[in-house]
């Protein structure tokens, strides 16, 4: 069982290399082998939880080197559950950008330049769920960040490369600020594996250690969007392909909670900065969903959103006990899907209607009531209406908060609650915007061409007119440069999404059925956490509670 | 462990430069920030080994406590391949950012100045509201000339901030004058047949001017750009525009 644990990193590594060298052809074999490693992984984690759960947590060293000098992998039944989570949603997501490409008649850039940094990007989040050292968390931040870079400017628009440079710059710093932590970590303890710092940390004087969990704190709020260091989510995300934007908003983040999770109850049991991070928590709860509530545009709502929910898992962590620690968990899978459905519904809606904008949005409710269904079910989850899995989460969280006492939690009590409220509220106000009020008058026509994304080049203008209508040869001529990055030339005629290029979008009242089924699967995702809500929270808190003892994964690492 | 202070000392340098470097808006001062920081940091993570020793080479009659500890060694060697990586992304950045926008500078975000344009817009129609109160209470009644007035600068209030959304609706390249993004083209300069950005109409010191270059500024450019949405569809205003769009505002009610 032991010699699976390395495979949801490999997997999609080995498989990138393969992609990269057939290069953009054999379209269909290649997504044949996207779906199939992505399932694979899928089913992996999936047994890896099992696993982890039965048997305690499983480690390998990679070379048999034993640490500190070797590579540890560990995947206990937190790292089995996110990674679960993970690989289901970033399933969902291919086969909805397969979808888009497919109504695009757009392959290459898709197969070329998207399959391969995806499929990175999810060797990279896996590798951070199962990295056993501080090392080996920062390489896999370091794949999946330079695999999101890709993502983010893919196209290489003005605006996304805007976009862009914000993210690549804040995430560059905090590599460095992760490195400073690395260095400083290895000259007080001599080692950076986990099991081991867990042993060491303890003997090290307070302020030092204090010091050490400042800094890598500060590196995985960064990574996470906790309050005062969010300011680039926002920026960054709703530029993006609706795919990636999903795809960021429910991974990228979670990840920097997941790092904060570990390393809290790991290597700094006892939480001495417990206040500041309950503070942190719910300055992002309020200022996130003030944010929203201020905001005009879908993607920029979901985006205020994503940092204020942050909060609360982010509350769960500071409060550092069974059941807060068992809440964040639940929360953490429950954001992962919810928020990834939403962005996913966004993009939906964009390719319907050419725009996000909600002042310009109307009457979806009644033109299309499959995505009116597919929205409504996850706002209400996120809003946290009780039988969905959303409540069961703040339900578990505000316990905690209870239970735990003092002023500070109760005022995080008070602000999560008022903070479910204010996302009601903004939920509600997106509904009846976009869904339940009439459409504004002159809403376009089927097959128009918006120019929401950017055109660069003045001869995109007559070609996009055309729309879906212009048939092969109607374009400006084959291989253009529609300014990939990639320099992969785009047939004449084809229609190119925002999806991948960002050059336009054609909107188009019947949806591709892939990208439906896809956003429904992951609506059917959120509420099985709901159906399971039994064995879901029995199994967090099993998780949390093998969070606070330590010595399972110390003993499954080091050896009795 | 005895720690070189000449490495700590020039890991700071090195770390205070780029960090500096990292704080500017040009992308190709960034990524020599990044190159820069990169290496202090490098040298933060071999300086936690200690003092230096023998090579960490296994040969006969070799101290193994003298020899260097060589796991630092190989973190700093991972983290010089990132940044290498990192280095070459931000370089086709700044190279596309460069061909896109005819500048490598990063310029403000467009939901920014939107959120800053409506506080304005609010902070302005209620001043204008109060004037045109005080003065309905000094006459004791509105005249007609004065309640046109009144709604003329409100009508030119609000087609500032429809040109704004429209504007930023398009998503259009940034140039980072605020003054041509928003406003558009300054009409005196335009009817002297100045170049665009040549005079430092937007109020905004230091090196706006050579963010102007991007296509945007460009009126012919700007005509040219479809705009199918309904009621939206002045662009940016027409250069030759009579009033002055910056005093809009209040302007109606002196």
């Amino acid at each position: 069982m032991n010699a699976l644990v390395p495979l949801p990193v490999l997997l999609p590594l080995c498989v990138t290399g393969i992609k990269l060298a057939i290069g953009p052809r054999l379209h269909r074999l290649q997504r044949f082998i996207s779906l199939a490693v992505l399932g694979a992984v899928l089913v992996l984690s999936v047994l890896l939880m099992i696993a982890a759960d039965r048997h305690g947590p499983l480690s390998v060293h990679l070379g048999d080197f034993a640490p500190p000098v070797g590579i540890t992998l560990v995947a206990d039944r937190l790292a089995g559950l996110m990674l679960t989570v993970s690989s289901a949603v970033t399933l969902l997501v291919l086969v909805y950008s397969l979808g888009q490409g497919m109504a695009d008649r757009d392959d290459q850039a898709p197969v070329g330049v998207f399959h391969p940094a995806y499929l990175i990007l999810v060797a990279g989040v896996s590798c951070t769920f199962l990295a056993g050292d501080l090392v080996n968390l920062y390489v896999g931040f370091e794949i999946m960040l330079v695999a999101s870079f890709v993502l983010l400017t893919i196209g290489g628009t003005a605006t996304r490369i805007r976009a862009g440079s914000t993210y690549v710059i804040i995430s560059l710093f905090s590599s460095v600020l992760f490195l400073i932590a690395i260095a400083m970590t290895y000259a007080v303890a001599g080692t950076v594996n986990f099991a081991q710092l867990a042993q060491r940390l303890q003997e090290v004087p307070l302020g030092v250690r204090t010091l050490l969990e400042a800094m890598l704190l500060t590196v995985f709020a960064i990574k996470a969007a906790v309050f005062p260091l969010a300011a680039w989510l926002p920026d960054s995300y709703p530029t993006a392909p609706a795919p990636v934007t999903a795809v960021f908003a429910g991974l990228l983040t979670k990840v920097g909670v997941y790092s904060m999770l570990r390393t809290e109850t790991l290597l700094f049991p006892g939480h001495r900065l417990g206040d500041l991070l309950l503070l942190a928590a719910l300055a992002s709860m309020l200022v996130g969903i003030l944010g929203a509530v201020a905001q005009t545009d879908l993607k920029r709502v979901l985006s205020f959103t994503l940092i204020s929910h942050i909060g609360y898992m982010v509350f769960g962590i500071a409060l550092a006990a069974r059941g807060s620690l068992s809440g964040a968990i639940v929360y953490v899978a429950h954001h992962i899907t919810v928020q990834t459905t939403l962005f996913l519904v966004a993009g939906l809606i964009e390719r319907r209607d050419g725009t996000t904008e909600l002042t310009r949005l109307g009457g979806l409710a009644k033109a299309a009531p499959l995505l009116a269904v597919l929205f409504f079910v996850p706002a209400m989850n996120l809003a946290g209406i009780p039988p969905l899995s959303g409540f069961i989460g703040k339900l578990g969280l505000m316990r905690a908060g209870i239970e735990a006492g003092g002023s500070w939690a109760w005022a995080l009590v008070a602000g999560s609650a008022a903070t479910s409220l204010l996302t009601l509220y903004v939920m509600a106000k997106v509904w009846n915007l976009a869904f339940w009020r009439d459409a504004p008058p002159g809403a376009e026509e089927e097959g128009v061409v918006l120019e929401s994304a950017e055109d660069d080049e003045p001869g995109d203008d007559e070609d996009d007119e055309e729309g879906r209508a212009a048939g092969p040869g109607g374009g400006t001529g084959p291989g253009r440069d529609t300014g990939t990055g990639s320099g992969l030339p785009v047939p004449a005629g084809a229609v190119v999404a925002a999806g991948f290029l960002g050059q336009s979008i054609t909107t188009t009242k019947r949806l591709p059925w892939p990208m439906l089924a896809a956003t429904g699967a992951a609506v059917a995702l959120g509420l099985s956490y709901t159906v399971l809500g039994g064995p879901l929270t029995t199994f967090t808190q099993a998780a949390a509670t093998e969070l606070l003892a330590r010595t399972p994964y110390i003993e499954a690492v080091l050896g009795r | 462990m005895t720690v070189s202070l000449s490495l700590l000392v020039a890991a700071a340098v090195l770390n205070a430069v780029g960090a500096t470097l990292l704080l500017t808006r040009s992308l190709t001062r960034i990524l020599l920030g990044a190159v820069v920081l990169g290496n202090g940091v490098n040298l933060l993570v071999l300086a936690s080994t200690g003092s230096a020793g023998d090579a960490p080479l296994l040969y006969p009659h070799i101290i193994r406590n003298r020899v260097t500890d060589p796991l630092p060694q190989a973190i700093a060697l991972t983290a010089i391949v990132i940044t290498l990586a990192t280095t070459a992304f931000l370089l086709s950045m700044a190279y596309r950012s460069h061909q896109v926008t005819g500048s490598d500078e990063i310029s403000d975000d467009t939901e920014d100045r939107l959120v800053a344009l409506r506080a304005e817009f609010l902070d302005r129609r209620g001043e204008l509201r109060d004037r045109y109160r005080e003065a309905r209470a000094e006459d004791g009644g509105a005249d007609a000339e004065q309640r046109a007035r009144y709604r003329a600068a409100r009508k030119r209030l609000r087609r500032r901030v429809r040109e704004e959304r429209a504007y930023q609706a398009r998503a259009n390249e940034v140039s980072g004058n605020l003054w041509n993004d928003i406003l558009g083209a300054d009409p005196e300069d335009y009817r002297e047949g100045r170049e665009l950005g040549s005079t430092d109409a937007a109020g905004r010191p230091g090196p706006a001017p050579a963010r102007i270059a991007g296509p945007s500024n460009d009126p012919e450019e700007t005509g040219r750009e479809p705009d199918s949405r309904p009621g939206e569809d002045s662009g940016h205003p027409p250069p030759d525009q009579p009033d002055d769009p910056g005093g809009a505002g209040t302007e109606g009610t002196r």
